[in-house]
Parts: C-alpha cells; structure tokens; sequence
C-alpha cells in the first residue's frame, strides 16, 4: 500500500500529525481482520454495547456490529487474535464465535447483487419518465409535440435499455451459441424488436413508439431477477456462515513443542494433537493416549468406543476423554471424509434431471412466441405488402406475450416462500427446492444426530438411591464424557449435591476413580467395574466391594421429532427410519415414535440404493440427515434436509438446513412448499389468460402502446399481489 | 406549449438527481445493514458514517 502524505495546510499540529501517523501506520503491518458471529445481539442497546467495549480494548482499532447478519467485524493489531476477541466478547453478556475470515470473503461484497439492482434503479427511473411522457401522447399529443415526445422517450430509452438490458443479452447470447432457446431470448427480440420499430417509427413521425413499453419489460424483469438473486445470496450467506463457524485448525506437535497450524499446512507423517471434545482433523493412527472416540457423525453409532495406540481414525471423529497424539496418514482431499465426496458426485448426477417449473414453462413458450409473431409478420406482409405495418405488429406481438409476469411469477413466490420458512428456522439453498419438497410421498430419517440428538439421558434415576446419585456426579463432574454430562444433569435435575471426594482421576478408556473415606470409587465401563450391561446403554458405579450400580441410558430424543413424524404421517407420507446403530437401539426408537418401516446397520452405500430404488419406484423421497454416513443418501434423494448441527459435508450435500434444534418445522415446511408450488402453477395461468386476451388483438393489429402498457402492468401486478397470498 | 422546454429538462434533471443520490447509496454501503441502521439512529453514540 502506498500512502501520500500531503502537506500540512492547517496552523494545528496535532491535526496535521494524524494523518502522517495513519500513514505510518499503514506501510508498519498488515491489520488483523476478525469475524465473529454473535447470534444473541438484538437492539440498539446490544450493538453500541458490543462496539463501545470492543473499541475501548487496546488491541482493537476498529470495531463494527452488523445487525442483520448479526456479525462483528474487527479490525485489530496483528497480535490480537480471533479467540481472544470471542472471550472477551463473552465477557459483556453476549454469545461470540469465531468465524472463518475466509469463508466469509464472497459475501461480504455482493457484486452481481449491486450491479442488479442499479440496473434495476436505472430501469426504472427510465421507464417511470417514458412512461409520463407516453401518457401525454395517449390523451391526445399531436404532430410536432408527439415527435418531440418520441424523441425525448428514444433519447432516455436507448442508452437506459443498453446498460440495464444487458443481463438478459448476454444470457440470450449464450443461449444462441449452443444452439438453445431459453426465455431470455424471446425477451431479447421483443426489446430490441420494440425498440427498432419505434425509432423507425420515430424517424416517419408515425402514431405508435412502444419506448415505454421496451422499458417497463426490462423494469419488471429485472425486479424478478432481483428477488430471485436476493434469495439466494440470503441462503447463500447464512450457509456460509455455518461453514465459517468451523475453523479449520489443529494443533501439531514436533520436537514436543506445541502448535496451532491451519489445516491446509498439516502433511502426512504430522503428529498432532488432540484434545478431548476436539474433532479429528485428519485420518491417522493413534501413537499415544487413551480415550473414548464418538463416531457417531460418521456411522451413526451412539456409543463411544474405545481408543488405544495403533487404533485408526478418521477425520470427523470426536474425541472424548483423554488427550491423543495422531500420525497423520491422509491429509486434506484423500482423508475419508473428502473421499466421501466422490460417492455423492455420483448420487447427485441423477438429481440434476429435475426441470423446474419455470425451464418447463420456457420450453413451451419460447418456440411459441416466435412461431407467433413471425406468422403475425408473415401474414400481415403478405396481405398489404407493407414492411412497415407488419413489422408494427410483430413488435406489437412480441411485446405482448413478453414474459413479464411470467419472469415474476416463480421468482415472487419463491421469495415469499423462502421468506415465511427461514422465519421458522429452515434455510433454502437450492433454488428448486421448494418445488421438489411439495412433490414429496416418502420421508427417510436417519436416527442418530437426526431424530435423536446424539446426546444420552440417564432413565433410572428414580430407582438410584440419592447418595450414590450423589457420589456418581462428584466423579461425572470433571469428564466431558456424553454419559458423565447426563448424569451430571441427571442430578442437577434431581437435587442432588456432589459428594466431597478425593484424588480423582480419570482412566481413559475406561471411566473415573475416586476415594471416599479410604474406598476406592470407580464409575464406568462394565468390564471395569464388574456390572453386567443389559439392553441399554448401561454405566456401573462401584464403592469399595459393594455390588456395582447400574445407570441406564437412552439416546434423547430430539425436539419436535415425535410431532414432525406424526404430522408427515398424518399428510400421508410413509415414514422410513435408517441407521447405523444397532438393531436394538434403532427398533426401540421406531417403536417409540410408531415408525414401522426400518432398518438397522445400514452402510452408507445401503442407504443411499434403499433410496434409489424407491426413486425406481415412483416414489419421491425426502432424506432427513446428518452424518457423513448420509452424505450420499442425501445427494440420491429427490430432496434433502440436514440440521445445523451436521457435519459441513452433510449440509453441502442437503437442499435444506434446519437452522433451529427443532424437527417440527419439517412438516410445516411440506405444506409451504405445497402451496408454493400451487401458487406458481396459478401465477402461470393467470399470465397465459393475459396472453389470451391480448394476443388476437394484437395479431388483428388492434393493439396500441396503451394497450400493451395496461396488460404488462396489470399482469405483472395481478402476480406479485397471488405470491403474496402465501401463507 | 413552450413552457415544456424548460419543464422536462427540469423534470429530467430532478429524477437524474434522484437516480444519482441512489446510485451513491449503493455504493457507499448503506443497504449492507438495513436492521442494524434503524436502530442505531436511537442510539446517542456519536455514529459519522457506515464503516465498510
């Protein structure tokens, strides 16, 4: 960066000393740039909350809150880092995670959004005085002050249409150069059909320029690219936000001096480190360390299991209990987890087949326009013989069956839709997805992350007594085990208060230890303590000799899920359960929740041909999912939802995130996008009795300026207010 | 009738205007925070302008 220094031109030396202390500032570093996400900030009071603290802390420079996407951008000292920032956040009362930079960079400038909707403002401050000087020429403007009005109208309409017409001229291009038609080139003829007959027209000092006409066109089409392109980039952000959210970053070990290292610069042979609640970073083999691993995100088993030296892992698993260093075998694209992605390559090519509603509506019509307006031309020619007038009336035709509204008519409904389901906590990403759900029969779950959320609940604490409940969360206390934690809330719940108890130490692998009145305590694993497990997940708690005593668990159960399964049943859908756990736990979980098909141990090839082979069948699927073990069945079916908690791989593959912990959106969600669908349906019929209307009094040349004006504005008006009917 | 020559390039000038003022709003970032805009302006913090 370079950075000029003017001279001073004030008497005040303290003002001209600032900017010369900028500039050094400036050449001296790089600042740091930090994100973090702060979901819980809400009012006025929050953001200069938030922004007086920041800026008063020392390594900050600058500090700014966005409130809509509920976001703070620092700038700070290159010292400072992301974490710190994020604590001390914390610290004013307000929840802050750390987001990648990186991640982030594509929506933080959204240029084709600005470029759209200046070509939007310019479109219509062009076609709005067009369109004043056009009704002065319709209640009765003759001779020279028509003329004059005509030109006045090419003169703003020319270059307006050159600049905000040229998102569709370039798509019509594209289009015609494969050897295609798609609705943008029928779009392209009329304007520039319009836009030439009118200057001829112009230049004859004929009655009819239709300048206002080519205008509002380009004006309601370009809204309707806007909304749709404003969906998106909403969808778009908040999916790039959750993948923010997860910084990629390890912690190496070499020479016994730890590290933190972005992922992209781990090799193979790294030893790294990995603490307990930490997610694997790569695929390797255990050299060091004892501890519990929950792969329950990549296979869908809810219990831990065990971890010792010369034990493979793969990268998406979470460690538990105790520290372990990792070789790493496979780094970034060939761990396990990238190699998953080939797997859903293949499964998402069939999807690729869905035509949406709109491509289905484009492919009748744009051959038929064409068609129509050259017969109008055709016809006209050889009945007068007048290049002139036929060339009027092809024009005219072309305008009129324009698809103004019908470029309104998905994209209106599309935005309210997306709208009304984001309000409830879903996220939209794919831009038919809205469609392919309202066409949905079938719904597969997948238990655990999905219906379940992965997380145990003890369910005999009723028949533990109250001292040994007592005694068990003393030693739960310390352990960031799910098992310990939920029985730690397990007696939170009931009261209870945390024996006193001395050396306690945690044996990875295995459970807790403790002494009590010089008893040796142990809680944990059955072969350990001596228990017998039973159906359930079962821990054992043991004092001194005594028997051991049994805590049972089951996996909990996700919020709404019972009311989601109820209600897609109650619409009629068939409800499916897969997983991967064992058969015990997922029957029972069926049996819970009246679900009577499903099926047990599925690999994530069994998942995604279960699936495919319904599709063979006629059915449409819904996969609901989270794991890496979903991944492909989620790319194989028809549509795809995934919670906010799944793994990144999952939620790219899914059509739809759940931003929320709650499942009972899901049947609401079915319901929308039926109504949705219908509404787009309707949209399209009210545009083509427009067109019916229109159309012969075009053909049979009776078709003025006015009249085209009042059947686009009508058309397009009568569509946006039936998408707004949406409920 | 002549009076038209002066009013639609005033009309014309004003709508530019307008157009212009929009197109600096857009590109000074002032539609990148809608939420957070409208409920600044009830803060008392001495707020000079959008920071990119």
């Amino acid at each position: 960066m370079t950075a000029v220094v003017h001279p001073p031109l004030s008497a005040c030396p303290a003002c001209a000393a600032v900017p010369a202390a900028q500039a050094v500032a400036d050449v001296a570093q790089p600042e740091a740039q930090i994100a973090l996400s702060l979901p819980t900030i809400h009012c006025a009071a929050c953001i200069s909350k938030v922004e007086t603290g920041l800026n008063a802390h020392p390594g900050v420079i600058s500090a700014r809150v966005n409130l809509t996407l509920k976001r703070a951008s620092i700038e700070a000292e290159p010292d400072v880092t992301a974490q710190e920032m994020a604590d001390f956040v914390e610290t004013l009362g307000y929840e802050a995670h750390e987001l990648d930079p990186g991640t982030l960079s594509s929506t933080a400038t959204d240029k084709m959004g600005r470029e759209l909707l200046m070509r939007l403002a310019v479109a219509g401050f062009a076609s709005m005085n067009v369109m004043l000087l056009s009704v002065a020429v319709w209640s009765g403007a003759e001779d020279a002050t028509r003329d004059l009005f005509h030109w006045i109208s090419a003169a703003i309409a020319l270059p307006a249409i050159a600049f905000a017409g040229q998102p569709f001229f370039r798509n019509a291009w594209a289009a015609l150069r494969h050897g295609r038609l798609n609705m943008d080139v029928p779009i392209t003829l009329a304007i520039l059909l319009a836009v030439c007959t009118s200057l001829w027209e112009t230049t004859l000092s004929g009655d009819h320029a239709y300048f206002d006409a080519a205008l509002t066109l380009t004006f309601f089409l370009l809204a309707g690219r806007y909304l749709d392109h404003r969906t998106r980039a909403v969808a778009r952000s908040a999916a790039e936000e959750l993948t923010a959210l997860e910084v990629p970053r390890a912690t190496r070990v070499r020479d016994g001096v730890e590290e933190q290292v972005a992922l992209a610069d781990l090799s193979v042979g790294d030893s790294i480190l990995v603490r307990p609640g930490g997610r694997m970073p790569v695929d390797g083999e255990i050299t060091q360390g004892m501890s519990e691993l929950d792969r329950s995100l990549l296979t869908g088993e809810t219990l831990p299991v065990q971890a010792a030296p010369g034990q493979l892992v793969s990268a998406g698993e979470v460690n538990l209990t105790g520290p372990l260093i990792i070789r790493a075998n496979a780094v970034g694209k060939d761990t396990s987890l990238h190699q998953m992605a080939d797997l859903v390559a293949i499964a998402e090519s069939g999807r690729s087949r869905y035509t949406s509603l709109a491509d289905k509506a484009a492919k009748l019509y744009a051959p038929g326009v064409h068609i129509l307006s050259a017969l109008a031309f055709v016809g006209w020619y050889l009945a007068t013989f007048d290049l002139r007038t036929a060339l009027n009336i092809a024009a005219a035709v072309l305008i009129i069956t324009c698809p103004c509204a019908l470029g309104l008519a998905v994209p209106a409904v599309t935005t309210a839709a997306s709208g009304r389901l984001f309000r409830r906590g879903m996220l939209i990403k794919h831009e038919t997805a809205i469609e392919r759900l309202a066409q949905v029969d079938t719904v597969v779950f997948d238990k655990t992350g999905t219906l379940t959320t992965g997380t145990p609940v003890l369910i005999n604490a009723e028949a533990i007594p109250e001292d040994k409940l007592a005694i068990a969360m003393a030693l739960a206390q310390g352990s960031s085990h799910p098992l310990a934690r939920a029985i730690v809330q397990a007696g939170q719940a009931a009261e209870a208060k945390p024996e006193q108890l001395h050396d306690i130490t945690e044996v990875p692998g295995f459970g807790t230890q403790a002494t009590l009145q010089g008893r040796e305590i142990r809680l944990g694993r059955a072969s350990w303590t001596g228990g017998q497990a039973g159906e359930h997940t079962t821990t054992f708690l043991r004092i001194g000799e005594d028997a051991p005593v049994a805590f049972e668990f089951t996996d909990q159960l996700r919020a709404g899920a019972a009311e989601a399964v109820a209600a897609l049943k109650k619409a009629g859908h068939t409800v499916y359960l897969m997983s991967g756990d064992t058969t015990p736990a997922v029957q029972s979980l069926a049996n819970r929740l009246g679900i009577t098909h499903w099926l047990a141990e599925a690999l994530p090839a069994d998942k995604s041909t279960r699936i495919q082979a319904m599709t063979e069948k006629g059915a449409h699927v819904l996969m609901v999912g989270d794991g890496l073990n979903d991944t492909a069945a989620l790319s194989a079916a028809h549509v795809s939802i995934s919670p906010a908690s799944a793994l990144d791989a999952a939620r790219v593959a899914s059509d739809i995130v759940l931003l929320g912990g709650d499942l009972a959106p899901i049947a609401e969600a079915c319901t929308t996008a039926r109504s949705a669908t219908r509404r787009i349906r309707e949209n399209f019929r009210i545009a083509t009795v427009y067109n019916v209307i229109a159309v012969p009094l075009a053909v049979a040349g009776l078709a003025t300026p006015l009249i085209a004006a009042l059947a686009m504005s009508f058309s397009s008006i009568t569509v946006s207010l039936n998408a707004l009917r949406l409920r | 009738m002549n009076i038209l020559a002066y009013l639609i390039p005033i009309s014309l000038c004003l709508g530019g205007a307008g157009l212009a003022f929009f197109v600096y709003t857009v590109r000074s970032n002032q539609y990148d925070d809608p939420e957070g805009d409208a409920r600044r302006i009830l803060s008392d913090d001495y707020d000079e302008r959008p920071k990119s």
